[in-house]
């Protein structure tokens, strides 16, 4: 059968999430959220790539612990970030005693790591299974764009990569939210080519998702008490709801966008949040207090990612985007 | 429709709905903090002219550059100068300052990759095109210069 | 007053030609690399064509601290060198004149990338 979405038999529970950010994040919507608030952005090392790196290290450590359970409980990490070669979350992972599965899914990552380890879970493969994405707003300005002490000014489309890390320990075992459904995206590309405008780039891989899920799942956004995409922004949230319409299928006011949620107007952040600590904190914070709490009965997390890196854009490529979404459902529904 | 008419169709509706920056005040911002840059740098030449006055007025230019690219240089160190490019755009980037801010902001930047690898092979890769386009560019209209030269 | 006259000249057109880039990077998107290489580019060309110097006489530092001098400087070497040395003018003139401005960056840029580290933004 030829279906990208996958429903899960056994249903996995998420059973600890931690999250960690920046203090700017800190003063954000979700600041009252957050499990760990950083005083500052180098979080006490040299570099930010390493500052980086400590925050999945802590963000894994404290998931463990708020599944009451010990590090040698773990079978497998699946984590990934925005760096090169995903640095962060491979020597991360150098710090712990189980194997580790990257996976780049630029800022859909927290949904394709979840998505996987869902797959590991339920198949019966493993255990417990922890997910992890981390993104630095220093680290990936000085990868994607333009050095921190620069005197440019940032485009009014631009976005703000969020620095924070979110984890979650995924297993059969235990109490909490469990994971139904996963759709895999495909990459689509409409021709964008300006990197500073990521929301349009992926609001096309958004609503072909959306599609995708909704057609194999048969269900409508009214099943949803919460439809949440990752860093689409002001502008490529609003380009998704315009791109739904034309598809027939009205988003209401239970869609959101984390990223254009993330900061306070006056944090001058433009269109909003992006990267993947983005959609991950939120997820691990507020998303998961409110279906831990039941207010939320059933969520569609389906971030977004821009697959670009410098070289292609200097040679001239568009930006392609995929999207990947997850059922999360409250524990008692 | 084709792919082609869909990614011209797509980049239209984009490009209608994407914000704009408001002229005013960027505009201003940049008028009044650029002009300012140059009034300071025209202080300073008048004074260096006046407190030695044997000093050539090309030597005097000289030094007036070189004092701005000091000062530019400290305020990116201290953090204060992309601050400054935030708020006031083409004001601050257009004067020598901005060549001066678009060397030492990478060389502080790539600190940590080392002094040789970070600082020195790094510092150039704003201000690298700057200095080739108008050398070659320069040298190009020098040569020119010659060969009228070579039939007056 | 013939000074303040001068130095409001110099605020005027310095504040112009910086207004001109904003401009160009509000409508084109132009990154900060683009916007200072199209400057030098127009400096180089007001001293090909000679009008540079008519420019610089009233408006000072308006132009010349902008990166337009910048450029300016950098032909005005080359011509002069071609005329004193010829042929190899070409290609000794263009560094020999704006040697003190890149030297400048060159080594402040570097003292101060020892004594600081980069700072987040806000």
């Amino acid at each position: 059968m030829k279906c990208e979405t996958i429903k899960f038999k056994k249903q996995p529970r998420i059973i600890g999430a931690y999250s960690i950010v920046g203090p700017k994040e800190g003063q954000g919507n979700f600041k009252d959220y957050f499990d760990y608030i950083m005083k500052n952005d180098f979080f006490g090392e040299k570099t930010f790539e390493k500052a980086e790196r400590k925050m999945i290290e802590n963000a894994i450590t404290g998931a463990i612990q708020k599944a009451k359970l010990k590090v040698s409980d773990i079978n497998v990490l699946v984590a990934g970030d925005l760096l090169n070669q995903i640095i962060s979350s491979s020597y991360a992972a150098r710090a712990f005693n189980f194997p580790y599965l990257g996976v780049y899914g630029a800022c859909s990552t927290m949904a394709e790591s979840m998505a996987v380890a869902s797959i590991l879970v339920d198949g019966g493969y493993f255990e417990n299974v922890v997910c992890c994405t981390a993104s630095h707003f220093s680290t990936a300005e000085r990868q994607y764009r333009f050095p921190l002490e620069l005197g440019n000014q940032r485009p009014p489309a631009s976005q703000w990569t969020v620095t924070g890390a979110g984890s979650c320990v995924l297993s059969l075992n235990g109490k909490g939210p469990r994971i139904t459904m996963a759709t895999f995206g495909k990459v689509i590309d409409w021709g964008i080519t300006d990197v500073n405008n990521m929301g349009a780039a992926m609001a096309p891989s958004a609503m072909q998702t959306l599609l995708t899920h909704f057609e194999n799942t048969k269900t409508t956004p009214d099943d949803y008490d919460l439809i949440a995409t990752g860093d689409l922004g002001k502008l490529g949230s609003e380009i998704l709801i315009d791109l739904m319409e034309d598809k027939g299928i009205k988003l209401g006011l239970n869609y959101a966008d984390c990223g254009q949620m993330y900061f306070r107007r006056d944090q001058n952040t433009l269109c909003g949040g992006s990267g993947c600590g983005c959609s991950a904190t939120v997820f691990t914070s507020y998303i998961m207090k409110k279906l831990q709490d039941g207010q939320y009965k059933r969520v569609l997390f389906m971030p977004t990612g821009a697959l670009l890196s410098t070289t292609a854009t200097q040679q001239g490529e568009s930006v392609p985007g995929v999207c990947h979404a997850i059922v999360i459902e409250s524990e008692e529904g | 429709m084709n792919e082609n008419e869909r990614v011209k169709a797509y980049n239209k509706y984009v490009n209608a709905k994407i914000p704009k920056t408001r002229p005013f005040p960027t505009l201003f911002n940049s008028f009044w903090v650029g002009g300012l840059i140059c009034l300071i740098g025209q202080g300073i030449n008048d004074l260096l002219l006046y407190l030695v006055p044997n000093l050539s007025e090309q030597a005097a230019w000289a030094y007036t550059l070189i004092i701005l690219i000091f000062i530019a240089a400290f305020l990116t160190g201290i953090g204060v100068y992309d601050k400054l490019g935030k708020f006031a755009g083409g004001g601050t980037i257009v004067p020598i300052t901005g060549f001066s801010n678009s060397i030492t902001s990478p060389s502080i930047e790539y600190k940590s990759e080392g002094i040789i690898y970070g600082i020195c092979v790094k510092m150039f890769t704003i201000a690298g095109p700057i200095i080739v386009f108008g050398v070659v560019s320069s040298a190009f209209v020098g040569l020119i210069y010659y060969i009228i030269g070579l039939f007056m | 007053m013939e000074m303040f006259l001068d130095y409001l000249w110099v605020f005027l057109i310095g504040g112009f030609i910086c207004m001109i880039g904003e401009i160009l990077i509000i409508t084109t998107n132009m990154t900060s690399a683009r916007i200072l290489v199209t400057f030098v580019l127009v400096g180089v060309f007001l001293e090909g064509i000679g009008v540079f110097d008519y420019i610089s006489d009233f408006a000072g530092a308006g132009i010349n601290v902008p990166i337009i001098g910048f450029g300016a400087s950098l032909t005005k070497g080359a011509i002069s060198a071609v005329e004193s040395q010829g042929l190899l003018g070409v290609f000794t003139g263009c560094l020999t004149s704006t040697a003190g401005g890149i030297a400048a960056a060159i080594i402040f840029g570097f003292i101060f990338a020892l004594i600081f580290r980069s700072h987040t933004k806000k």
